[in-house]
């Protein structure tokens, strides 16, 4: 050995490193995992959907131009309208101006159908920010305040038409929004939540307990999945409030959707308790607790992340298939599924195909939540090259 | 070295005793759960320690010696047997009695990549034991982890980077912060070296050396290579197929080993001087390692053993014998010890 002629006290000098180089070793886990996902354009676009989403959810009453309650039965499956700027066939001429053109509506003498055509002559005044149906934003502040409307609260403004009850399909579509994205994210968080505890404690312990909760898991997946939904939304009591009901099908969703994480996680842990910082924490004196969920969780978070937004267009899609079959949500409360209920119907799409704008609207958000979720799994692991 | 070493104490109480120790794997169950096949990772290990020595633990991969070191930091649990430290048993306590003697003792891992949690900046990785067991917090935290990374010869200005920015001798100097951070009476250093460069191992080596003389540490030092221990070690346990088969101080085992399986050993160490060569050379051991699911009767290494006799080696438990009084402290588990006259590395540096 030529240990004695090496030098005792070399510290073996960390060469300091510059530029770029500086950035990666003192950049955090979530930095890196950030610039990855950047160069990611679909999923980046996709992402600021989706908060454009949560926005519109979070402010919901503020922009829908009509309350969720709101009905006009004058004007039945009306057309969607075109916001026009400006006017060059009015009563002067060129004119500036938002506005839509109004209706004429024209009843069919044998059907007794009545039909609705936009009317250029009839021009309903639109502006931002104009007073329209008093609400409580966020349930705390009142206003009156609508981001789009017509100037007079009482002329027709339907953008995206009306359905078959005279509702404005626009302000609806706003509601449903929150509704539907709610209970996806909701439930995925109930799911995640039982899937992360469940699989953690599966992998980490091993043994008799793993065994239990992977039974568990094979019973649970082992039954088709919209049987079991419609089995148990069959035994809500049909009386129950709209609220109930909303949580109690997120629940429903959520207890079937947990498996699969709980899977993904356990293989992890497994994957992780052999790993020699894991012992170490052990030998650190950590209790159980810290170790899986201060260790060995943050090695994969952002994999969960991925996995988490994977799965909420599934539970999304599940809640939009119950409600339009008929046992998830149920109207007066408003959610895809409900509003395509509407649209289930040939003789009335053939009429109102505006009517498939919900539709267009679970397609888009599903595959924006898909887009994140593949660019966060490909970003999810930075120090792979 | 130059730098004041605590003499270990001959006299002095051991500081960790293991007594009969086992250690077996579950390899197959039956249907009621039954264990019906069972690996022998450790069988029958004695061996004290005293306060301040280094005791290498040497052996080929397999032999047990990573699983009596975990058995002794408390990662993997005894089947039967004791681990006493200081007099207390620790195979007999429940995690919440343990708990004060995990920081005294420590261990350093082998691998300096999968041991650092890549997640973790050096402070997390260093702070950890403080921090999991509310030792310190905030400005003491800070402090006690940059005073340790000096101590290891890591700058401070570094406490703040990702195990993924050292090199592999930087991240088992960050190791043994962690291992050290807690005073520490006794680290058990499994393989610390083995997986560096020769060029950083002797600076690892080294720092080691002057750790245990400024903190007075007793090393359990895991290694498979003769040539790492000669210069670390007061005292060499050899081990083969979960048993110790010999216990020597360390100029004595490589002077004169007693063992064929030692001898065997010796000879892989390559010798820079060609004129200090022995006559041996190199000694190619037949065969691979016995059943650990079915140890042999007599003795383990008999069947890839040179000077094995039939009918005196393969029968019966062969016991750990004091060496002829010559050297009281030689121990070795050979029935044919007095017999046999083996080589050493003799006079290959010292």
């Amino acid at each position: 050995m030529s240990m004695k002629s090496a030098p005792v006290n070399d510290p073996e000098g960390v060469a300091p490193a510059t530029g770029g180089e500086e950035r990666r070793t003192r950049a955090s886990q979530r930095t890196l995992v950030w610039w990855a996902f950047k160069k990611h354009r679909l999923a980046l676009v996709s992402a600021w959907l989706l908060a454009g989403m949560l926005i519109v959810i979070a402010l919901c009453e503020f922009v829908a131009p009509f309350g969720d309650r709101h009905r006009d039965s004058e004007y039945t499956t009306a057309p969607p309208q075109v916001l026009k700027l400006w006017d060059t066939d009015g009563p002067d001429g060129f004119q500036w101006g938002l506005h839509v053109d109004g209706y004429t509506s024209e009843q069919d003498p044998r059907s007794l159908r009545i039909t609705y055509e936009p009317d250029p002559a009839d021009r309903v005044e639109v502006g931002l920010f104009v007073k329209g149906e008093e609400y409580e934003l966020f349930g705390l502040i009142p206003m009156d305040r609508h981001l789009i409307g017509p100037k007079d609260m009482d002329d027709p403004m339907y953008l995206f038409g009306t359905t078959t009850d005279g509702q404005d399909l626009l302000s609806q579509l706003v509601y449903a929004t929150r509704v539907s994205a709610s209970v996806g994210i909701i439930g995925v968080l109930v799911a995640f939540l039982l899937g992360i505890v469940l699989g953690a404690v599966s992998g980490y312990f091993g043994g008799v307990t793993d065994n239990a909760v992977q039974r568990v898991i094979e019973l649970i997946m082992s039954v088709p999945s919209i049987p079991l939904w419609l089995g148990l939304a069959a035994a809500l009591p049909p009386d129950m409030g709209p609220v109930a009901r909303y949580f109690i099908i997120t629940t429903i969703l959520a207890l079937v959707a947990w498996t699969g994480l709980a899977r993904e996680v356990r293989g992890r842990f497994l994957a992780l308790r052999s790993e020699e910082f894991v012992t170490s924490a052990r030998l650190d004196g950590s209790s159980h607790g810290r170790i899986m969920f201060r260790h060995m969780l943050p090695s994969f978070s952002s994999h969960v992340i991925a996995a988490l937004s994977l799965s909420i267009p599934g539970m999304i899609l599940a809640e939009t298939a119950l409600s339009w079959l008929g046992m998830g949500l149920r109207a007066p409360a408003v959610s895809w599924g409900v509003q395509l209920q509407d649209a289930s119907k040939w003789s009335v799409l053939s009429g109102a195909p505006w009517l498939l704008i919900p539709g267009l609207c679970v397609v888009l958000v599903v595959l924006a939540f898909n887009f994140v979720g593949d660019g966060l799994r490909d970003a999810a692991d930075p120090y792979k090259h | 070295m130059t730098e004041p070493q605590i003499p270990a104490q001959r006299g002095a109480p051991p500081l960790l005793e293991v007594r009969d120790l086992h250690v077996r794997f579950p390899v197959r169950r039956n249907l009621l759960g039954r264990t019906t096949m069972e690996n022998h990772a450790v069988t029958g290990v004695d061996l004290a320690l005293r306060p301040g020595e280094t005791l290498a633990l040497v052996g080929e991969s397999g032999c047990g010696k990573t699983t009596l070191g975990r058995t002794i930091v408390g990662a993997q649990k005894a089947t039967s047997g004791s681990v006493l430290f200081d007099g207390a048993d620790l195979t007999a306590m429940n995690g919440r009695e343990r708990a004060p003697y995990r920081r005294q003792i420590r261990m350093v891992f082998q691998d300096p990549f999968s041991s650092l949690n890549p997640r973790f900046t050096l402070r997390q990785i260093i702070g950890d034991p403080l921090v999991a067991t509310g030792e310190a917090r905030g400005s003491e935290l800070e402090d006690r982890i940059a005073e340790m990374m000096r101590r290891v010869g890591l700058s401070p200005d570094y406490m703040d980077r990702y195990p993924h920015a050292f090199s592999g001798g930087q991240r088992q100097r960050v190791n043994i912060a962690r291992a050290l951070i807690v005073g520490p009476r006794l680290v058990v250093a499994d393989e610390p070296v083995s997986a560096l460069d020769v060029s950083v191992r002797a600076q690892i080596l080294n720092l080691l050396r002057e750790l245990q003389g400024e903190y007075g540490l007793t090393y359990l030092f895991i290694s498979h290579d003769l040539s790492v221990v000669e210069n670390l070690a007061d005292r060499v346990a050899v081990m083969y197929f979960g048993r110790i088969v010999e216990l020597a101080d360390t100029a004595d085992l490589y002077e004169r080993p007693r063992h064929p399986y030692t001898e065997a050993l010796m000879s892989a160490v390559p010798i820079p001087d060609p004129a200090l060569r022995g006559r041996g050379g190199r000694i190619l051991l037949p065969d691979e390692l016995p059943d650990p699911t079915d140890p042999p009767p007599g003795c383990a290494f008999a069947r890839r053993c040179r000077h094995a006799e039939e009918g005196r080696c393969d029968t019966g438990a062969i016991a750990l014998e004091r060496g002829p009084d010559s050297d009281a402290g030689h121990a070795v588990r050979c029935v044919r010890h007095e017999e046999l006259d083996l080589q050493g590395i003799v006079g290959a540096e010292s």
